[in-house]
């Protein structure tokens, strides 16, 4: 059945007020300056911030990897254990985040305090104070906390519908657990794979508040430079824009590059 | 059918004898005395001034009013809520709005895109608003109780001539440091350099009070625009950084608290708060001097003009001894209202921390000024730098390798996939 276009409109609508439109700000506000006049300054300008920005790609790459290994071996646990247990998982898992993403970022300032939980139960059995926030660990601590989830979703829903039989097909010719994963599981579940890399890397790459909570402000992000030049003491939104523009061609690049090696993989299927 | 149409009448019916509820209530436009509203919110008449406050009853006028979080006692059941009592008193309706910082509130202004009546923001940034024409001048025929704030806030080097502000609470940025783990009183700003206390030290997040304190140590203008003399201070903060354990703003209150950083410069109003939290900090004003943090009521040239005799009113009304007290009491920073300070206990009055002399005030401290555009944008370079050149060299080969490889493994796999599809 063909359904009838007009039923986008709204989300068209939607898109062009909220994502098009803003979009189009953004690169009319880089490409400008304070005047008005065409410049591309703020690009140049720029390139001062490359570390950071290679900084933030570097721990959301970082952020990514770990969320890939760890939600691989879970998701395929939850979606080979019995319905009930299924939903269960699920749930357990989405319980954090019910709760609001600030507040558990506070948490986890609480746990690694140097007065924290955690310093406080290893001073118990004689260890530490371990230095454990306000470095670069607990920024990708924090960023694999939050964002874990999204990648566990994707690859479970796409590992729920690998049918049992083609694995136990896979066993019977022989393969061993090693060849079982990477000659069926791993290219089944590559749409998974991609949905989850994206859902992670991209709000990873971009967040301020965990580089700022755990980082301690000794870390900053490239989303802390960009929002310093909007409510930092020289309010520079061209300069603010430049460098969300650079960051999102950067990100878009990178994206495209790894669509193309995930979309290899569905083609071989 | 039928039960519709009764349907239809219950609602009908309700709805007259909700509103037949209501206006006896909204018929009430005869104000009650002003003695009695202000008895019935707890507040004593004895102590209010006697400005016309009902001028404006029964006009549903919606003042817009923006300020700071936590920075006006409403919300708490033990001190009365001001906006509450406002309304009383006036039949206007305040509404309240928070912003976190004084940028913010500039590009909201500037973009046009809130309207507000009332503003509350700091020294600096009012000067600021001043030099681009974005506050009104005020009438200060209907705010009286301009008389009530003390001399030494008049005419302030933000706004000279007084025309656009009103004072509402102050401060000083002290040392606040933690007695069971620093040994000593830090009376100086050396002691935020002092390597002792390495990696338990916390600093400022933002460039403006960060270079303040760099300038107060130093010995130079916290207005400065010298390039030599902001240089000679970044590299301080510099030195400085190599030994802090985290820039941080209201994240101050859960480390120190909680014990987890050993001294840091902040609000003294803050540290009153944090204080009482925690009995084992305890704050101190440096002898070097301070930056003096005022932060002045004001109407943004984008208010509603309709809305200014109800804005004025505001200010006056927030300018009254018991209102005054009230959000000084609630947010722990000093009052600028002399009448509200004489109604103080006798600790806070005394404190020479909250309440420091008027020689004192002009002697050791300095007010921040807008500086500018260059400066401004040279202080935050600088911050920008020192906030990220602790970044490896290593980041970008390593961002390179990876980029590389991905490409190599990309282009690999391609090839081998593309021989396997010949065979």
């Amino acid at each position: 059945m063909k359904a009838p276009k007009s039923l986008a409109i709204p989300y068209a609508v939607w898109v062009l007020i909220f994502t098009v439109v803003p979009l189009g700000l953004v690169v009319g506000f880089a490409m400008t300056d304070q005047d008005g006049s065409l410049t591309l300054e703020n690009i140049f300008a720029m390139s001062e911030y490359m570390s950071v920005l290679f900084r933030s790609i570097l721990f959301a790459i970082i952020a990514t990897v770990i969320c890939l290994l760890i939600a691989f071996p879970a998701s395929y646990i939850i979606s080979r254990a019995s319905a009930i247990n299924q939903s269960t998982l699920v749930v357990l898992l989405m319980v954090p985040m019910w709760i609001n993403f600030l507040l558990r970022t506070y948490a986890w300032m609480t746990l690694l305090e140097q007065n924290g939980l955690i310093n406080r139960l290893l001073g118990l059995i004689g260890l530490g104070p371990y230095n454990l926030i306000n470095n670069s660990g607990a920024v990708i601590l924090g960023m694999v906390y939050n964002y874990l989830p999204f990648m566990i979703l994707p690859l479970y829903s796409v590992m729920v519908k690998i049918d049992q039989s083609i694995i136990e097909a896979a066993q019977d010719l022989g393969s061993n657990k090693l060849r079982l994963v990477r000659k069926v599981i791993l290219p089944l579940s590559m749409p998974g794979i991609s949905t989850g890399v994206i859902a992670v890397f991209v709000p990873s790459v971009s967040t301020f508040i965990i580089s700022r909570m755990l980082g301690g402000g000794t870390n900053d992000l490239i989303g802390d430079i960009i929002e310093m030049q909007f409510s930092g003491n020289s309010y520079n939104p061209h300069l603010g824009s430049a460098m969300a523009l650079v960051l999102m061609i950067i990100v878009l690049f990178m994206m495209s590059l790894f669509n193309q090696f995930g979309s290899e993989e569905d083609v071989i299927l | 059918m039928k039960r519709r149409f009764l349907i239809i009448l219950t609602v009908l019916a309700l709805a007259l004898s909700l509103s037949g509820c209501a206006s006896p209530a909204s018929d009430s436009d005869q104000r009650r005395p002003t003695e009695e509203i202000l008895e019935e919110m707890g507040l004593d008449p004895e102590l209010f001034s006697d400005y016309d406050y009902g001028r404006l009853y029964g006009q549903e006028i919606t003042l817009n009013v923006a300020n700071w979080g936590e920075y006006m006692s409403i919300n708490d059941d033990e001190i009365i809520d001001v906006n509450e009592a406002f309304e009383a008193l006036t039949g206007i309706t305040v509404n309240y709005k928070t912003y976190a910082s004084n940028e913010t509130l500039y590009s909201k202004l500037l973009s046009g895109g809130a309207t507000y009546d009332i503003v509350i923001p700091s020294d600096y940034m009012i000067s600021k608003m001043i030099n681009e024409g974005m506050l009104e001048k005020l009438d200060f025929d209907n705010i009286p109780n301009l008389a009530n704030i003390m001399p030494s806030f008049l005419n302030p080097q933000y706004d000279p001539e007084n025309e656009y502000s009103v004072p509402y609470l102050w401060g000083m940025v002290c040392i606040i440091y933690n007695t069971t783990m620093v040994d000593y009183v830090p009376e100086s700003w050396s002691a935020l350099w002092d390597e002792n206390y390495a990696g338990n030290i916390l600093m400022f997040n933002n460039p403006r009070d960060a270079f303040g304190i760099a300038q107060a140590y130093l010995g130079y203008s916290l207005n400065t625009e010298s390039h030599t003399e902001l240089d000679v201070c970044a590299s301080l903060l510099r030195e400085q950084k190599e030994i802090v354990q985290g820039y941080v703003m209201d994240e101050i209150f859960d480390k120190m608290e909680g014990g987890s950083a050993a001294i840091a410069p902040y609000y003294v109003g803050d540290a009153v708060t944090m204080c009482d939290d925690n009995p084992d900090l305890d704050f101190v004003i440096p002898k070097e001097g301070t930056n003096w943090f005022v932060d002045a009521i004001c109407i943004p040239t984008t208010a509603d003009p309709d809305n200014k005799e109800a804005a004025e009113m505001y200010i006056n009304f927030l300018c009254e001894p018991e209102i005054a007290l009230a959000n000084c009491d609630y947010v722990g920073y000093s009052t600028p209202v002399q009448q509200a300070f004489e109604l103080l206990d006798d600790d806070a009055k005394s404190d020479f921390r909250r309440y420091p002399d008027d020689e004192f005030l002009r002697e050791n401290t300095e007010v921040f000024v807008n500086i500018s555009d260059d400066a401004n944008a040279y202080m935050q370079t600088l911050w920008t730098q020192l906030k990220v050149d602790n970044s490896n060299v290593w980041f970008v080969p390593i961002f390179l390798v990876c980029l590389i490889a991905a490409t190599v493994f990309v282009n690999v796999w391609r090839a081998r996939k593309k021989r396997r599809d010949d065979f």
